[in-house]
């Protein structure tokens, strides 16, 4: 068997590169796949971690997890059409309407 | 036999999140994603999670990309990047950012996780099974488990709540505009 250490090394990388898609990319459709990445890359340590532990909770919290991603996309998705039908554009530097 | 196929599929999900991160269209970010995806739930299969290897791929790897997919068509927004950025410095600060957090991240879990392998045996064989994952989801975490239920149905509420009032607002301040608007670009 592969060491937990292993997939926790894959996990932390896959987050980083989701948190630099967030922080670099400008196209909002293009953060939200980050997110996703980034939810995705948790979900991966915990189910490395109920393995190495033998708990099947992990992989109850992990279910739990892609229920709530399933519905944060969907609304996600929904904003994202509403501000793109007023403003015309996905690029996320635009909508700057709540800027003090 | 365990650790070629970890790390080949550990490659696969890393050259996919890489490539969802540079790709200038954002289809082809979302198809690099869905690369992702599938490795992971390899990975996960690889973690004896048969359930969660099915989950992964029906609903991240079918419906969550499929919405993707769709939205990024439906809006035409596959380039919005094209024009210059606002915020020149952000980038490099990103960059080095990311890398903080990353070694932050990797000597946690170094630190954190244990190296052997992980235990073997009789437990060990029994584990990951779907049943006993349904089990502890309709005793243990019932409530969670109905709460995720509102959560889902809330969510469908707010999608049709966002997208109907955005119509309404639209043919209450501009009715006379609503023929013109259609044709824009």
């Amino acid at each position: 068997m592969v060491p937990t250490t292993f997939y926790v090394l894959l996990s932390a990388a896959l987050f980083t590169i989701g948190v630099l898609g967030v922080l670099i990319r400008r196209n909002a459709i293009v953060v939200f796949m980050s997110v996703e990445l980034m939810l995705n890359a948790a979900n991966l340590a915990l189910v490395a971690y109920a393995r190495e532990r033998l708990a099947v909770d992990g992989q109850v919290l992990v279910f739990f997890v892609i229920t709530v991603a399933a519905a944060e996309v969907a609304v996600g998705l929904a904003l994202l059409v509403a501000i793109f039908k007023s403003k015309r554009t996905a690029d996320i530097d635009e909508v700057s309407m709540l800027r003090g | 036999m365990d650790f070629v196929l970890f790390f080949l599929t550990a490659a696969i999900a890393l050259a996919g999140a890489i490539a969802m991160l540079v790709a200038r269209n954002a289809i082809h970010s979302a198809l690099f994603l869905l690369l992702n995806f599938g490795a992971i739930a390899v990975l996960f299969l690889l973690l004896q999670s048969p359930f969660l290897f099915t989950i992964q791929l029906s609903i991240y790897a079918g419906a969550i990309m499929v919405l993707f997919l769709f939205v990024v068509m439906l809006l035409g927004a596959e380039q919005v990047e094209a024009a210059q950025d606002k915020l020149p410095w952000q980038q490099p600060l990103a960059l080095v950012m990311g890398a903080g957090l990353l070694v932050i991240a990797v000597i946690t879990a170094v630190r954190g996780g244990s190296n052997d392998a992980p235990p073997g045996g009789e437990a060990a064989e029994a584990f990951g099974d779907p049943a006993s994952l349904g089990e502890l989801l309709f005793t243990e975490y019932l409530l969670p488990f109905q709460i995720t239920g509102i959560i889902l149905l809330v969510a469908v509420i707010g999608v049709v709540v966002l997208n109907q009032q955005r119509n309404q607002a639209q043919s209450e301040e501009t009715p006379s505009e609503r023929p013109g608007s259609r044709v824009q670009p």
